[in-house]
């Protein structure tokens, strides 16, 4: 019975393909603001910190609480709450579109966070040398900070990247399209087994290349 | 040359530097010593302006870099250089890369660059190494290029934070040799941190002794040496430990004072006192400045007048000491274990 219902395999890519393509549009656009937002952010977090190169204590816990807030609520929380802003910004509340607003918001403090922790592995010999020398503060953010700290952003990055994969699985339930939506109408709902393997399998080897991919590269700006 | 005066920082309640001075000459090397706790590192972190002195000056070139605006401080700071504990090379840049580090901040030419790091590294023998990152490199080799940085933007003052630290003593002496080359060759003022003393005896000019924020004691090498029995001075020069003494009234404590002494001095004075002199423990080095600081402890065989047995020695530039009395009882076990008893009873 179960069986009966599910879209035979030659089916199967015509509804997949699709699916994918829109998980990649959701994951890239996302990914986009995130690092043009994110990074910004990590290293203004960590530059007003007490170890940073303008420590300055308001700034500071202010800018931390705002990123620890996003990260505090659960994304399917965080997703219905922000309706109204969405609503506001993209002038919708379903689809793909709507989808990008609460991943962002929910990926630009995460990948501060990570920004954060790159920099501050960072020794403070290494972080001093910059200033010692005569360097300004935005000099030794590009040449010190972010060069240190390459390898560890990179891995942040695709830390990142898979868990904006599995939002936008989640933002399936706004009917944002993609993976997450196929899986949960098609597999789950309608018992679609092959749907579901599909997807399954499918996420499953994009999370693994991303992991690999990300690993691989960390590994070769790593001296 | 570099001046410091009264210099004090304090973080609120806590006072870590309290007006300290002193001065390092173009062509000196200036050591700073002291214990972990002592304000070492704070001292380090003033000089170079990466942390703002409470008050106080720094002096460098004439120049007082304590009331310069942010923005006059960035190219001040370039007469200071600094090579900081374990190299501090960014993983990320070869070494040739670090070494030019310092004059892209600065917006030196690109061919000036190339010229200049090749010289650098060539300086520091490190030329055939130009492409390596520092994961490539030992911990003297790093070092080595953390000199030549330092030095990139020919500073008049280098200071070097803890340069030895973590190196083995082999490697501690090459890198001694090339900072004593580089302050004759260059003229610069070092203001050498370490807590090592070997380090100070073998490179140092002068030293001064940090504790608790303030300098409690100063002087060259040789001074510090051979004219006093500080704490200081036995820092530098300590005297091994000898076999425990049995009679100790004839147990004596020599030091050189004078650069100059006669090595021969034990055979000459225990014939000129008719005794037999036993040696327990000594240090005799050749220090900087060419001349032999040493710290011997000997026994004279014979029971003798004290003044004689000093007046010997004094006639050959060394001064003598009998061995502070009381030690020996301190270590006897016998006397806190009678207390014991008695106090039970």
């Amino acid at each position: 019975m179960i069986l009966a219902t599910a879209t035979p395999w030659s089916g199967v890519s015509s509804l997949l393909l699709p699916a994918l393509g829109q998980t990649a549009a959701m994951v890239g656009i996302v990914m986009c603001i995130v690092v043009t937002l994110g990074l910004p952010l990590g290293l203004l977090i960590f530059n007003t910190s007490p170890r940073g190169l303008t420590p300055h204590t308001t700034v500071h816990a202010s800018v931390s609480w705002i990123a620890n807030l996003g990260r505090s609520l659960p994304f399917l929380v965080l997703m219905a709450t922000v309706i109204p802003f969405t609503q506001l910004v993209v002038n919708t509340t379903i689809g793909i579109k709507a989808a990008i607003i609460p991943m962002s918001l929910a990926g630009i403090p995460f990948f501060a966070r990570l920004v954060e922790n790159a920099v501050r592995e960072i020794p403070r010999t290494r972080l001093d040398v910059g200033i010692a020398s005569g360097a300004s503060v935005l000099q030794v953010i590009r040449t010190i900070q972010l060069t240190e700290a390459l390898p560890g952003i990179v891995a942040g990055l695709s830390l990142n990247v898979i868990a904006m994969i599995e939002y936008s699985a989640i933002a399936g339930a706004i009917g944002a399209g993609g993976l997450g939506y196929l899986a949960v109408n098609y597999g789950y709902e309608q018992f679609d087994s092959h749907i579901m393997i599909s997807c399954i399998v499918v996420l499953v080897l994009i999370v693994q290349i991303v992991q690999f991919g990300g690993d691989r590269i960390v590994r070769s700006l790593t001296h | 040359m570099i001046e410091v005066t009264a210099l004090t920082k304090r973080y609120g309640s806590l006072t870590v530097l309290d007006g300290v001075d002193f001065a390092v000459q173009a062509g000196e090397i200036a050591a700073v010593v002291g214990p972990s706790g002592a304000g070492k590192s704070t001292l380090a972190r003033c000089i170079n302006l990466l942390e703002k002195p409470t008050s106080g000056s720094i002096l460098v070139d004439g120049k007082d870099l304590t009331s310069l605006s942010r923005r006059e401080l960035r190219s001040a700071r370039r007469a200071i250089g600094t090579v900081f504990q374990s190299a501090g090379l960014l993983q990320r840049l070869t070494a040739a890369e670090n070494v030019e580090l310092p004059m892209r901040y600065v917006g030196i030419s690109h061919g000036e660059r190339v010229t200049r790091v090749r010289q650098l590294l060539e300086r520091v023998g490190m030329l055939h190494r130009a492409n390596h990152y520092p994961s490539q490199l030992s911990g003297g080799q790093q070092q080595r290029i953390g000199l030549a940085r330092g030095l990139a933007l020919k500073p008049s003052v280098l200071l070097a934070d803890e340069p030895t630290s973590g190196l083995d003593p082999q490697t501690t002496s090459s890198i001694l040799r090339l900072l004593a080359e580089l302050r004759d060759e260059l003229r610069v003022a070092v203001v050498l941190i370490t807590h090592e003393m070997d380090v100070v005896r073998n490179v140092a000019d002068s030293v001064a002794r940090l504790h608790e924020g303030r300098i409690i004691e100063r002087g060259t090498v040789a001074e510090v040496v051979r004219s006093s029995d500080s704490e200081l001075a036995r820092a530098l020069l300590p005297l091994p430990p000898g076999p425990a003494p049995q009679h100790e009234s004839e147990v004596w404590q020599l030091r050189y004072e004078r650069p100059d002494v006669d090595p021969s001095w034990l055979t000459s004075i225990a014939r000129e006192l008719d005794t037999d002199i036993s040696v327990l423990a000594g240090l005799i080095e050749t220090i900087d400045d060419g001349g032999t600081a040493g710290r011997v402890t000997v026994r004279i065989e014979r029971p003798l007048e004290d003044a004689e047995v000093r007046a010997a020695f004094a006639s050959r530039g060394i001064h003598a000491k009998q061995q502070a009395t009381g030690r020996a009882e301190q270590l006897e076990p016998q006397e806190p274990h009678r207390t014991l008893v008695r106090s039970a009873a």
